[in-house]
């Protein structure tokens, strides 16, 4: 079965410094597969030249059969490629039904109509409306961005990239800066995105991360040194030297 | 939403009404200041959708005008007068000229961007100057106006004021509607955070581009009125400075409202007539009130009056 | 053209090119250590200037006038920057173009209120004759002068930046603001002591200028805009490219003017090329800075 996102050899360095060396990964439809790897092992740039936002210096990015290593970030959003940020990214001057409702248009493309009131889209406000029940903002639709909780503001910046229905999600470290209330929501929510579309999570909480992801990949200066199921992952001792540090007693 | 159109009704009524209350108060002179304040109303609000809705900051767009008022005072000087030729040709060469400048432009951001406009605009200013067939520094005078259909008159100025009056309708009705469309809200998310929006899918360059032509051309359509009203252009209505007056406008009257660009540039020319009866330093004057503007009342004299939209 | 011309056009170039460099200087410190936009450095070239005549006229001694505009622009300057400017530090770009926009009309009719329109200026007379040099050139003396004090000014500047320990803390600051501060220098004094500085160079370059072009109200407007071109061509915030952008207007823009002219006059009409020339060598200078901003958008010597 050929996967849905298959990344070939990226290389990316800035001046002297190499930041992606020759990387090659895989995810598969329908996993949670979560990427983890030391401070500086190159994750946000590499979420940044998967997302389209940064340009490779060479290899290829397939996306469902396509190659789409020369496409940008919107074009790639349009294929069903979204990210979400690590630092917050949401529309300030729009309530969170229309940061939502925005989420949606910006997957449908058309977004060139300068006549219709958009308000009266009822379609448009009513998938909205659907992301928001499920990633459980629905009461607060109204609301201004300023009102919501930390943990909300997060719960919406993850929801913003499932207004379109994508095929495969970038999740930079979503649960950052929660408590364990609402990671634990967060965490169920990933879960459950499962059965619609994959996830490639970028996640420090290694704990959370081994409990809920299908294969795990670790990056390190640059490059992938493991990939595979999160048991097999945890007892590489590559990765622990390179990362764990002393493996724990068997459970 | 009701009270808001009822309003904008009075408002219309009231700028209908006003030759016959000037003539009634036997001050019709003043009908060439309202005239004047319309088509920089114009201009203003095209810079108002450009910076105000847009985001983005110009410091250039004088040289649209500028553009569309030689588009229109070449034509005039050349003979030709068909209204529907005028504006062909305004549109055209506005359009063109937007964007091949936004084209370029855009792939700026910051300060950089308002740079890079700025050297446009000079270049097109130097231009202007050169052009020793058509005025050169000392700028372009024309004895006719362009013809509209039904006999309308520009040279009447009542005719003027009217045509005027419905062509700033026409932009604002424009302006309302894009601002509550998709279109309009993709511009307002992209302002508020462009990563973000293309992140989603919005194709950013392109939508910002589209707002910067379209500007731009609104602000030619301005210029062509310009000369049909003064009979007279000069390359001096290119120079940033002049970009510095619209800007003024914009700021004053409040960005990214309705009538932002209408009341700024209505507050400024009657700020200006005002103190130019009394001093000859209006301009003096003219800064201080803008400087207090700016430390004091940051969204401007529209954003006193408006609400806060969800 | 013969070589004669070309050297004569070319020292135009140096010392047009100089005395922008005295003004990019200014605008290039403030803008990249302070993050701000200042429109009205011009309005400080033009007020230096008519100190510089009227100081002239009133003590009958150019060196004098000069001096004495030299320090009251400085002082100036401080007094601005204390009193208005400090509050646009903290704000947006948009509001800082807006209020140095509103200081431009205030100082311009200000200075028409308290000097009038235009005053004279004129060079000392032991230095408005020619001066020969080298290969049968004759050349202003006054020009001559310029480009010496230019050099000296650059190199005293290159020796304060570089070598002193203000030039340090300005460097520090221009590469990084936040952490100077964090650092604990005086932020605030060396903002006002860099602006002083600045407005003290406007005022060198408006009184050598002003026996050369004519000390007028709205004089700041154009060059102001050129020295932003420098400043956006050699990189913000660094002197280095400030000189370097400098010379190279000031080349663009003083031999474009006659050798375009030249080059014209054999393939157009004559009263295309007069007009051309001028025209595109102004247009030039713009077409260098969006061509270096499309192609090398920080600048050709970025300081962050």
């Amino acid at each position: 079965m050929s996967a849905l996102l298959d990344v070939r050899g990226l290389n990316k360095r800035f001046g002297g410094l190499v930041v992606t060396d020759q990387l090659s990964l895989q995810v598969q439809a329908g996993e949670v597969h979560a990427l983890i790897g030391p401070n500086g092992a190159g994750k946000t740039t590499l979420v940044a030249q998967l997302a389209g936002q940064l340009a490779s210096d060479s290899g290829t990015v397939h996306f469902d059969g396509h190659d789409i290593t020369k496409l940008v970030a919107h074009q790639r959003a349009r294929r069903g490629l979204l990210r979400s940020f690590q630092i917050t990214r949401l529309f300030k001057s729009l309530s969170v039904r229309e940061n939502m409702a925005f989420a949606v248009q910006a997957s449908q493309g058309r977004s060139f109509a300068a006549w219709a009131p958009v308000r009266r889209d009822t379609p448009l406000f009513e998938q909205a409306q659907a992301v928001l029940e499920r990633i459980g903002l629905a009461a607060k639709a109204d609301a201004s961005i300023e009102q919501l909780s930390h943990g909300e503001r997060r719960a919406l910046e993850v929801g913003l990239t499932l207004a379109g229905r994508p095929r495969l999600v970038l999740l930079d470290e979503p649960m950052a800066g929660m408590g364990a209330q609402e990671s634990d929501a967060m965490a169920a929510l990933i879960a459950s995105l499962r059965r619609d579309c994959a996830v490639l999570l970028i996640e420090h909480d290694v704990d959370a991360v081994f409990r809920l992801a299908d294969t795990v990949s670790v990056l390190v200066n640059g490059a992938i040194i493991a990939s595979g199921r999160p048991d097999a992952v945890r007892g590489d001792p590559a990765v622990i030297a390179a990362y764990l540090g002393e493996p724990e007693d068997a459970a | 939403m009701t009270i808001n159109r009822w309003l904008h009704l009075a408002v219309l009524a009231a700028a209908i009404a006003l030759p016959w209350a000037l003539r009634a108060f036997g001050a019709e002179f003043y009908l060439s200041v309202a005239s004047k304040i319309l088509v920089f109303a114009i201009a203003a609000t095209s810079l108002n959708l450009l910076l105000g809705y847009g985001g983005m900051v110009s410091l250039g767009h004088a040289a649209f005008v500028g553009l569309g008022a030689y588009a229109s005072g070449v034509l005039l000087s050349e003979g030709v007068t068909s209204s529907g030729v005028h504006g062909l040709v305004t549109v055209a060469i506005t359009g063109i000229a937007a964007l091949a400048i936004g084209a370029i432009s855009l792939r700026t951001r910051g300060v950089y961007f308002i740079m890079i406009t700025l050297a446009f605009a000079q270049m097109l200013f130097y231009l202007a100057n050169s052009i020793k067939g058509y005025g050169g520094d000392e700028g372009l005078t024309v004895r006719t106006r362009m013809l509209l259909p039904f006999g309308i008159d520009l040279r009447q100025p009542d005719s003027f004021y009217f045509v005027a009056l419905a062509v700033l309708a026409a932009v604002l009705l424009l302006l309302s509607r894009f601002a509550a469309s998709r279109f309009g809200r993709a511009v307002q998310a992209l302002r508020d955070d462009e990563l973000r929006a293309e992140a989603l899918g919005l194709p950013t360059f392109a939508c910002k581009l589209v707002v910067f032509v379209a500007a731009g051309v609104l602000a030619g359509i301005a210029g062509a009125l310009s000369v049909n009203l003064q009979g007279y252009v000069s390359p001096n209505a290119l120079h940033w400075t002049q970009s510095g007056t619209l800007l003024v406008m914009v700021i004053l009257g409040g960005a990214g409202t309705l009538w932002g660009g209408v009341a700024g540039a209505a507050a400024l020319l009657l700020l200006q007539e005002l103190l130019a009866a009394r001093t000859e330093h209006w301009e003096f004057w003219t800064g201080w009130v803008l400087l207090a503007v700016v430390l004091f009342a940051r969204r401007g004299l529209a954003g006193l009056f408006a609400r806060r939209s969800t | 053209m013969t070589d004669v011309l070309f050297i004569e056009q070319a020292l135009n170039g140096l010392q047009f090119g100089l005395m922008l460099f005295l003004l990019a200087a200014g605008l290039t410190i403030v803008f990249g250590v302070m993050d701000m936009i200042n429109l009205a450095h011009g309005s400080l070239y033009m007020v230096g200037a008519f100190l510089a005549a009227w100081l002239t006229a009133l003590s009958g001694s150019f060196w004098i006038g000069v001096a004495g505009a030299v320090l009251l622009t400085a002082l100036f300057g401080m007094a601005l920057e204390v009193t208005l400017l400090r509050t646009l530090y903290a704000r947006d770009h948009l509001s800082q173009v807006l209020a140095t926009f509103a200081l431009i009309l205030i100082l311009n009719d200000g200075v028409k209120m308290v000097f009038g329109t235009d005053l004279p200026l004129s060079a000392p007379a032991a230095l408005d004759g020619p001066v020969p040099l080298p290969l049968g050139l004759v050349y202003p003396a006054w020009r001559l002068l310029i480009i010496g004090v230019g050099l000296a000014l650059a190199l005293l500047l290159w020796v304060l930046v570089q070598k002193t320990r203000v030039g340090a803390l300005v460097r520090a600051g221009a590469s990084n603001r936040e952490m100077s501060s964090a650092m604990g220098v005086d932020v605030a004094r060396l903002f006002t002591l860099v602006f002083g500085l600045g407005a003290a160079l406007c005022a060198v370059a408006g009184s050598l200028l002003g026996p050369l072009l004519a000390v007028q109200v709205g004089m700041g407007e154009n060059i102001l805009i050129l020295a932003f071109v420098v400043i956006v061509i050699g990189g913000i915030g660094s002197i280095r490219g400030a000189l370097i952008g400098s010379l190279l207007v000031g080349a663009v823009d003083t031999l474009g003017r006659t050798l375009l002219q030249h080059g014209l006059r054999e393939a157009l009409p004559p009263q295309w090329a007069s007009a051309a020339g001028p025209a595109l060598a102004s247009i030039a200078v713009y077409v260098l800075m969006a061509g270096v901003l499309v192609w090398r958008p920080q600048g050709l010597f970025p300081v962050r």
